[in-house]
């Protein structure tokens, strides 16, 4: 159980697939248009319940539980090993080919 | 009585919802016929002169960011180009500005009229860097602050870069609500700005391009004061029009002589921006054709009756970059010039690197932004979402970039070379869509002079589109 007060995400659906602009591209209206948003659980709840949050302006939204203290999980990426090759080629493009070297 | 809240109710109201969210009565700009008047409205809608906004955003930790030569940079140019040629390269720091990005202009005029309105809160519907330059200003006035973001596909996979941005924006205090793919995020947008009565922070009003013009006057005065030239090219990242228009009116403003404006966007050809599929197959979220090519054309798509951001008005040439060569001389500024910055910025580096090659050795090109970079928002990161996506890439000719599909980096920086569009086309289908949206007009003198200034052309010139128009 989650107690009320936890920071919460939740998700709800805005507009379903039939009810989506006449001007979206067809792929983007077989699906619906989602919402996400965090805010203080108002009353204690358990993930995947219909619960209602408190949002940083104070105003109340209702929708389905998803994530308790949500965090960030976006990075720099894996390796790339082209973005080292460009570094590489454009120093010896301006120095010439010994610029590598060990000093 | 309680309010229809339907999309078809809620994009009925839309007309008085913006009306009272920004509090500019747009009617009392309009001519007769299809025209308005824009220089009244930049006057009058935003009541604030350029050293007023210097003085709002001094005391808001925005502006006066350094103008610095990219030495390394043009020495490469300068391997490159016949001799005798070769400009200087500048850019301008913007990613230094509170919130990381030149939109610290924009937002700060915006957030002072909110707050001397007596707003509560402020709003804006970005996914970009804009978000955290709202959230930055609003925290400085002790206004509430909500970001709407257009952030996930339908598998629920969010772009890197916009992640970021959502981040950023709660950093700074704001809420940010998260929405998938779709052009409904205005129906969102306008039913939050109807509960809450904040101030639409809207990207095209007055308020938000009379904030940029400081940057165009700064870098005039900079380049003259600090290096003894007015600058011949400036080189601008356009997508909804506002950086270009903005930074032309202030270079105007500082100088009489002619400075060469140019467009620049990274060539997003064939990728619909509404599409869900589509949405996490690009690498740039913004400085892209997919908005560059219909803000030019048809202004006023923008989420305000009569768009401020009317980049034909200044341009005197449109380029467009491949994702590729934006990667490749983002790497370069880390690697030779030890500045790093996030790639969208640097789209009009990508440009200025091949323009310089034109230009004489003695002439200065200035680059006019940066933007911050982070997780999410850096190249590392953008090129490895997209190999996770499908996207191909590897190096090669620039040219066969396919966006959506592959991605190209130059294999030699001989390959970095802009492509220019047709800017005659351009601005006839500007003007083409002026008529078709207002099909029964008599077109009258008064109409075709504001047709000439749309597009910053002489009456012979619009006269014969109206004519191969049938009008």
């Amino acid at each position: 159980m989650i107690e009320k007060g936890a920071w919460v995400q939740i998700h709800k659906i805005v507009l379903h697939p039939h009810e989506r602009a006449p001007q979206v591209p067809d792929d983007t209206k077989k699906v619906p248009l989602e919402m996400w948003v965090k805010g203080f659980l108002l009353d204690s709840g358990k993930i995947g319940d219909t619960v209602r949050i408190k949002t940083l302006t104070n105003r109340i939204e209702e929708g389905e539980l998803v994530e308790v203290n949500p965090s960030y999980q976006h990075h720099f990426g894996h390796f790339v090993r082209e973005i080292l090759d460009i570094g590489q080629m454009v120093k010896t493009f301006l120095d010439g080919d010994d610029q590598n070297e060990a000093r | 009585m309680k309010q229809d809240k339907s999309y078809s109710a809620v994009m009925s109201r839309r007309n008085e919802i913006m009306k009272k969210s920004v509090g500019i009565d747009y009617e009392s700009f309009e001519q007769e016929g299809i025209g308005f008047s824009y220089e009244k409205m930049m006057r009058e809608a935003s009541p604030y002169s350029l050293s007023e906004i210097q003085k709002i955003q001094l005391y808001n930790g925005v502006g006066h960011t350094p103008l610095k030569e990219l030495k390394n940079i043009t020495k490469m140019v300068r391997k490159l180009a016949p001799k005798g040629k070769g400009a200087r390269i500048f850019i301008k720091d913007e990613a230094l500005n509170d919130s990381g990005s030149f939109k610290a202009r924009r937002a700060a005029v915006s957030c002072y009229h909110a707050k001397k309105k007596g707003y509560k809160g402020v709003m804006a519907a970005t996914s970009g860097n804009y978000g955290a330059a709202v959230a930055s200003q609003a925290a400085k006035y002790g206004l509430k602050c909500i970001i709407v973001q257009e952030c996930f596909d339908s598998r629920g996979v969010g772009q890197p870069e916009i992640v970021e941005k959502a981040r950023k924006c709660e950093a700074l205090g704001a809420e940010v609500i998260q929405l998938s793919v779709g052009p409904e995020l205005f129906y969102t947008f306008l039913k939050l700005l109807e509960e809450t009565g904040y101030f639409n922070a809207s990207l095209y009003t007055p308020f938000g391009i009379s904030g940029i013009e400081t940057l165009g006057y700064e870098l005039v005065k900079q380049c003259e004061n600090e290096v003894g030239r007015t600058p011949d090219v400036v080189v601008c990242t356009n997508a909804g029009g506002g950086n270009l228009t903005g930074t032309a009116r202030g270079i105007k403003k500082a100088t009489d002589k002619k400075v060469q404006i140019i467009g620049a966007s990274v060539n997003l050809k064939g990728l619909h921006m509404a599409s869900d599929y589509q949405f996490n197959r690009k690498s740039f979220t913004t400085g892209h054709t997919g908005f560059g090519i219909p803000f030019a054309t048809y202004p006023d798509r923008s989420d305000v009756p009569r768009s401020a951001a009317r980049p034909l008005r200044y341009m005197d040439r449109y380029v467009t970059v491949n994702q590729g060569e934006v990667f490749f001389m983002t790497e370069t500024l880390a690697i030779l010039e030890g500045i790093e910055r996030g790639p969208a910025g640097n789209t009009s580096l990508a440009a200025a690197f091949s323009i310089a090659q034109e230009l004489d050795d003695d002439q200065i090109i200035i680059v006019q932004e940066t933007e911050y970079t982070g997780a999410g928002k850096h190249h590392g990161a953008q090129l490895s979402f997209a190999r996770e996506n499908g996207i191909n890439i590897q190096f090669g000719n620039p040219r066969d970039e396919i966006p959506g599909e592959n991605i190209i980096i130059p294999k030699n920086p001989s390959l970095i070379k802009v492509n220019d569009l047709d800017l005659t086309r351009v601005k006839k289908s500007c003007i083409k869509n002026h008529i078709n949206n207002n099909p029964e007009v008599e077109l009258t003198e008064q109409d075709i002079l504001f047709l000439m200034e749309e597009i910053n052309e002489n009456k012979t010139f619009v006269l014969e589109i109206l004519k191969e128009l049938g009008r």
